[in-house]
């Protein structure tokens, strides 16, 4: 699913990311480590697509649309809601059956009774589940998952701990963590940033 | 047809948003009927309709500068533009999207200050309105376009206007010459030739400009 070799990236004279190789197979979980600063945010956002690297070479097979990306922030409006949020990018990605698929994402995260409050009244939390629904709301082959645990209380991260352990078994995931001992059962392969 | 319904969503979604924050129209609003009060009483007894006019394009021009530098603000809270960067539509249709949203604005805007200008000022003929609409179109289409470049820096508010306003001098010429020279088409020509050469550019150009390198 993702070949890297060498990459590198550099911000004006500063180098975030040298000779750093990735290989992921189409089902299976990258679990990526580093202290703060160590570009795991860079490294995610070049395999998703968002920025190129300075240098080397990547080759990701699925196309865009069937990327699913967790950043650190929500990635969704604030003045709507959560229900309009996922229809929107329910639209935009072209998801079959999509009002069903959304009913179902919001149910699985808990947020089906807050499914019409605006998103800026949500909790950190909150937000988060609602992130999770909308990177996964296109059933993506790939998924980019940059600290998915942040900000999740124990409900919420026991209730990612299971959609991680069934996507792995199907889905190309990359996810970074600050709890590495968290994932480690699951990862498939690990890559430590320095 | 997809790539009209996504442009829609897009477009519905950015009126959504603004009639709940009320961020952009009612500062674009104050912003233009403070404008055409204050140019009433500072123009000299007896100064011509030529320089109404002039100032008319000032006051819209400044105005669409301000709703174009909220423009991409919803996208840039939490990051939502890398969602809607990654979605397999087509880029063009966000750079649409948000262009018609911009004109819905900048016409709810004129629709007040256009009655106001026309009681403190001087009266607007068919010719002058069309030139107010072909620019209105002109100022959407670029402004969108720079407006999303600037956003993607750190100097929104220095940079914006340091692009926009040099592209936006044929549309001013035009949309004077379309209200105060006798031969107005000509001007309307121009603005029409402007927006249709600026809309292709903006349109085919957005995905290098949403796009890191």
């Amino acid at each position: 699913m993702i070949r890297a070799t060498g990459i590198e990236k550099r911000f004006g004279r500063r180098r975030v990311l040298r000779g750093v190789d990735v290989e992921l197979d189409r089902a299976g979980l990258l679990l990526v480590t580093g202290p703060n600063g160590s570009g795991k945010t860079t490294l995610l956002r070049i395999l998703a697509g968002l920025t190129a690297p300075t240098r080397g070479a990547l080759e990701v097979a699925v196309d865009r649309g069937r990327l699913g990306y967790l950043a650190h922030e929500p990635l969704v409006y604030r003045e709507l809601t959560a229900l309009e949020n996922l229809d929107l990018f329910g639209r935009l990605y072209r998801v079959p059956e999509r009002r069903e698929r959304i009913g179902m994402l919001l149910e699985r995260f808990g947020l089906w009774d807050a499914r019409n409050e605006r998103v800026a009244a949500f909790s950190r939390g909150m937000q988060q589940r609602l992130a999770l629904c909308r990177t996964l709301l296109h059933e993506p082959e790939l998924l980019v998952l940059d600290e998915p645990y942040a900000g999740l209380d124990d409900a919420g991260s026991s209730l990612l701990d299971r959609e991680l352990e069934e996507l792995a078994g199907s889905r190309a995931l990359v996810v970074s963590s600050h709890d590495p001992e968290r994932l480690g059962p699951l990862a498939s392969g690990r890559l430590v940033l320095a | 047809m997809t790539y009209l319904s996504d442009v829609a969503a897009l477009t519905r979604k950015d009126l959504r948003v603004e009639l709940r924050a009320r961020d952009t129209l009612p500062a674009m609003l104050l912003f233009v009927l403070s404008t055409l009060v204050v140019f009433h009483f500072a123009l000299p007894e007896g100064t011509g309709e030529s320089a109404a006019y002039g100032l008319l394009w000032v006051a819209i021009v400044f105005t669409a500068l301000l709703g174009l530098a909220r423009a991409w603000v919803p996208e840039h809270e939490h990051g939502v533009l890398d969602s809607l960067v990654l979605a397999p539509c087509d880029r063009s249709a966000i750079w649409l999207g948000k262009t018609l949203a911009t004109l819905v604005f900048l016409l709810a805007a004129q629709a007040v200050a256009l009655p106001a200008f026309v009681l403190f000022f001087a009266p607007l003929d068919a010719t002058a309105l069309a030139g107010v609409l072909l620019a209105d179109l002109g100022i959407c289409a670029v402004g969108s376009l720079v407006a999303a470049l600037a956003a993607a820096g750190r100097a929104r508010e220095l940079l914006l206007p340091l692009l926009f306003l040099p592209l936006a001098i044929p549309l001013v010429v035009g949309g004077v010459g379309a209200a105060i020279s006798p031969d107005g088409g000509r001007y309307l020509l121009l603005l029409a030739l402007y927006d249709a050469i600026f809309a292709v550019l903006s349109w085919a150009s957005f995905e290098y400009v949403v796009t890191e390198s």
